[in-house]
C-alpha cells in the first residue's frame, strides 16, 4: 500500500469522505454539570412538592441526570457516545446502591459499637474480658468474654467436624468419582450437597436438638457440642462446593506429570492436588467459617444462653455472640430507678444507664465483625504464603 | 546394569471405553537408541506412547490389551503395579508442567520428595545437579535453584520437566511432542539433549514434525488412520533413513512426501 494513499473510508453516499475527527468528545466534567443540573431540578421540584429530604434529593438527582446526560450527550456528541454515557451511569449508580448496605452497616456498627466497646471501665478492655454474671438492670457494665469464647470454641468444633469430612467428600468427587459405580454415587452426593445447602438454619438447629435428645436421658440438655454439631450441617455443603471447585482448577497435567514419576494417586493428591489448591482451599474454608459464626437460630435452640464462661463444650449451656446480641437487643431499654446498680455477686457499684442494653449488642455486634474480619486476614496470609509463585 | 533388552509389543489394542482407538500394534523398540513415532492428528500415536508406561489408564475408562515386555516383564501382567513401572519409564508430555508451587531444585528432586523418600542433603544436591547438568539446563539456572520453575522460559521448563524425568533414573524417556510449544532455538537445545540421552535411555518420542524426527531418530514407526472412528494402525517401522528415503508402504510415502488426504 502506498504510504499517500487516504485512509479508506466507509462508502457512502455523499461525495466526501466521512473524516475520523468528526467525532467530538465532550471532556467528563460535562457529567459534573449535568449531575448538578439534575441535582438542582430534583431539589427544586422536591421543595415544590414539600417532599425534600436528602435521600429522596439525591436518587430523584441520580434519575434526572441520567436523563440529562443522555440528552446533552446526544445533542453533542451524537447516538453512539449517547448510549456509552448513559450506560456508564447506570453501572455506576448499580455500583453505589450496592455499596451504600455495606458501607452504611460497617458505619453504624463501627459508630454504635466501637463506641461502647471504648467506653468499657474500668479499662479499654474490659468490654472483651469480663463476663455478664451479676450484671442486672440497667448495669453499665459487663461484657462478652464468655460469648467470645463460646463463639470460638463452638465454630472451632464445627469446623474440625465439617472440614475433614466436606474435604475429603470433595476429593472423593473430584479425584475418584470418575467412572462407573462410583460416578453414579458421586451424582447422587452432589444432588444432596445441593439439597444441604439450602437447608433452612432453624431446622439444623432442629436437627442438632433431636439428635441429641433421642440419645441423651435428659430432655433438656443442651450442650455446645450440639450447636457444633447444627452447625457442621450448614457448613459442609459449603466446604464441599467451594472445595470441589477448586480441586477442579488444578490442571489435569500436574498431576499427570506427578503420576509419571512413579508417585502413587494419594501422594499425589497430598502432595500435588491440595498443595497446588491450598490457597484456594483456605479461602474457600474461610468463606464456610465466617457463614455459620453469624448463625443465630441453631445456637438458640441448641446452645442457649449464659451469663458466666463455660469452656466445657459437652456440658451445659454456652453464650455465643450472635445469641448475645439478641438477648441483648430483646432486653430493649433498662429500667432505671436509682443512679446506680449494685452487682450481687462481687458487689460493686456501676451507673445505671437507660440504653446499657441496646449498646452492649451494638458492641457484641462490633466484636463479631472484628473476628470474622481477623479469620479472612489469616486466610489471606494464608494464601499469600502457600499460593503458586510465579514471580522470577 | 544388565545388557538392556528391546521393548517388545505384541498384539496391542488400545480403547477408550467401547471405542478402540489403537489396533494390533507389533513392535520391539531398540534399546538405547531414539525411535519416533510420527503421523497424522489423531492416528493414536500418543495414545499409544501413553500406553508403554500405563499413563493410558489415567483416563477414565480408558485401558488397553495385549503385552507389553520391559526387560523381559510383561507391563500389563495383572500382579504389577502401574506406579512402578512409571518409576522406570519416565515421560515428558507436550506442555512443559512444571510443579508450580516449588522451586527449581524441587521441581528436580519431585521424584524422590513426592514419594516420600528421604535424601540426605548432599545427595539431594548430587542429583539436582546430575540431573540439570543432564538436560543441559545447569549452567543458566545453578544461580537460582531456590526460584519458583515456573519463572523459566518455556523451553527451560520443558527442559526442567527432562531433568525431572532423568531424576528418577528410569530406563525409558518417553516425549510427546515435547517441542511443539517451543521456538526454534529451544526446540535445538532439547533436540541436541535427545542424541546425548541415548546413551544412557531408550527414547520414544512422539512428533508432529519430520524434520525433527529425521534428524533425532534412529528408527521411525508411521501410524496412520483410514478415517474418523476407525481406530489407528502401525503401518510400518522401520530405519529411518529408509523411512524418508524408501519406505516399504505406499501410505508412508504419501504421508512424507506431503501427498497424505
Amino acid at each position: 500500500m502506498s504510504t499517500t494513499a487516504p485512509a479508506p473510508s466507509r462508502p457512502t453516499s455523499s461525495s466526501a469522505p466521512r473524516r475520523l475527527a468528526e467525532e467530538r468528545r465532550l471532556p467528563w466534567y460535562h457529567l459534573v454539570f449535568t449531575g448538578l443540573a439534575g441535582l438542582l431540578v430534583a431539589v427544586a421540584a422536591l421543595a415544590i412538592f414539600d417532599a425534600l429530604s436528602v435521600t429522596s434529593a439525591i436518587l430523584l438527582g441520580f434519575v434526572l441526570h441520567l436523563l440529562f446526560g443522555w440528552g446533552y450527550s446526544l445533542l453533542r456528541e451524537g447516538p453512539r457516545w449517547a448510549t456509552d454515557r448513559l450506560m456508564t451511569l447506570l453501572v455506576i449508580g448499580a455500583f453505589a446502591i450496592s455499596m451504600f448496605p455495606l458501607v452504611s452497616l460497617l458505619w453504624s456498627v463501627i459508630a454504635r459499637g466501637l463506641t461502647r466497646v471504648l467506653a468499657a471501665k474500668p479499662n479499654i478492655l474490659s468490654f472483651w474480658t469480663t463476663d455478664m454474671s451479676g450484671i442486672i438492670g440497667g448495669a453499665d457494665a459487663g461484657g462478652v468474654t464468655h460469648a467470645i469464647i463460646g463463639t470460638l470454641l463452638i465454630t472451632l468444633w464445627a469446623s474440625l467436624i465439617s472440614i475433614p469430612v466436606g474435604l475429603f467428600t470433595a476429593i472423593f468427587l473430584v479425584e475418584y468419582a470418575d467412572q462407573g459405580w462410583k460416578r453414579t454415587l458421586g451424582k447422587g452426593v452432589t444432588f444432596l450437597v445441593d439439597v444441604m445447602t439450602g437447608i433452612p438454619s432453624i431446622v439444623a438447629g432442629l436437627f442438632g436438638l433431636a439428635l441429641f435428645i433421642s440419645f441423651m436421658p435428659d430432655q433438656s440438655v443442651r450442650m455446645g457440642i450440639m450447636g457444633a454439631v447444627a452447625l457442621s450441617l450448614l457448613m459442609i455443603p459449603t466446604v464441599v462446593r467451594n472445595s470441589e471447585e477448586m480441586l477442579r482448577l488444578v490442571p489435569m497435567d500436574l498431576r499427570e506429570a506427578s503420576y509419571a514419576l512413579g508417585v502413587p494417586k494419594w501422594l499425589t493428591i497430598v502432595k500435588v492436588v491440595l498443595r497446588t489448591a491450598i490457597a484456594g482451599l483456605t479461602t474457600g474454608i474461610t468463606l464456610a467459617i465466617a457463614r455459620v459464626i453469624g448463625e443465630t437460630a441453631p445456637l438458640l435452640l441448641t446452645v442457649g444462653m449464659v451469663t458466666s464462661l463455660n469452656w466445657n463444650m459437652f456440658d451445659g449451656r454456652m453464650a455465643t455472640l450472635p445469641t448475645f446480641i439478641n438477648q441483648q437487643y430483646r432486653n430493649g431499654n433498662a429500667n432505671c430507678m436509682a443512679d446506680s446498680v449494685t452487682n450481687p455477686i462481687n458487689h460493686e457499684v456501676y451507673a445505671c444507664s437507660i440504653t446499657t442494653n441496646i449498646d452492649r449488642a451494638w458492641a457484641a455486634a462490633f466484636t463479631l465483625i472484628v473476628i470474622v474480619m481477623v479469620l479472612n486476614l489469616i486466610a489471606r496470609l494464608i494464601s499469600h504464603y502457600f499460593s503458586p509463585k510465579l514471580s522470577r | 546394569m544388565a545388557a538392556p533388552q528391546p521393548i517388545t509389543v505384541e498384539d496391542l489394542n488400545i480403547y477408550y471405553g467401547d471405542f478402540l482407538a489403537v489396533e494390533g500394534v507389533d513392535v520391539q523398540i531398540r534399546p538405547r537408541s531414539v525411535t519416533a513415532l510420527i503421523g497424522p492428528s489423531g492416528c493414536g500415536k500418543s495414545t499409544f506412547l501413553r500406553t508403554l508406561n500405563r499413563m493410558h489408564e489415567v483416563i477414565p475408562g480408558a485401558y488397553a490389551k495385549g503385552k507389553v515386555e520391559i526387560n523381559g516383564e510383561d507391563i500389563y501382567d495383572s500382579r504389577v503395579d502401574p506406579v512402578n513401572v512409571r518409576r522406570r519409564v519416565g515421560m515428558v508430555f507436550q506442555k512443559a508442567n512444571p510443579f508450580p508451587t516449588m522451586s527449581i531444585r524441587d521441581n528436580v528432586l519431585a521424584g524422590v520428595k513426592l514419594n516420600n523418600r528421604r535424601i540426605s542433603k548432599t545427595d539431594a544436591d548430587e542429583l539436582v545437579e546430575r540431573a540439570l547438568k543432564g538436560a543441559n539446563l545447569w549452567n543458566e539456572v545453578k544461580d537460582r535453584l531456590d526460584k519458583p520453575g515456573m519463572g523459566l522460559s518455556g523451553g527451560q521448563q520443558q527442559r526442567l520437566c527432562i531433568a525431572r524425568t532423568i531424576a528418577v533414573k528410569p530406563e525409558v524417556v518417553l516425549m510427546d511432542e515435547p517441542c511443539s510449544a517451543l521456538d526454534p532455538i529451544s526446540t535445538l537445545a532439547i533436540e541436541d539433549l535427545i542424541h546425548e540421552l541415548k546413551e544412557e535411555y531408550t527414547i520414544v518420542i512422539v512428533t508432529h514434525n519430520m524434520q525433527q524426527a529425521s534428524r533425532v531418530s534412529d528408527r521411525t514407526g508411521f501410524f496412520n488412520i483410514a478415517g474418523t472412528g476407525k481406530p489407528g494402525h502401525l503401518i510400518e517401522i522401520d530405519d529411518t533413513d529408509t523411512i524418508f528415503t524408501n519406505p516399504s508402504n505406499k501410505q508412508t510415502e504419501d504421508y512424507i512426501s506431503g501427498r497424505f488426504g
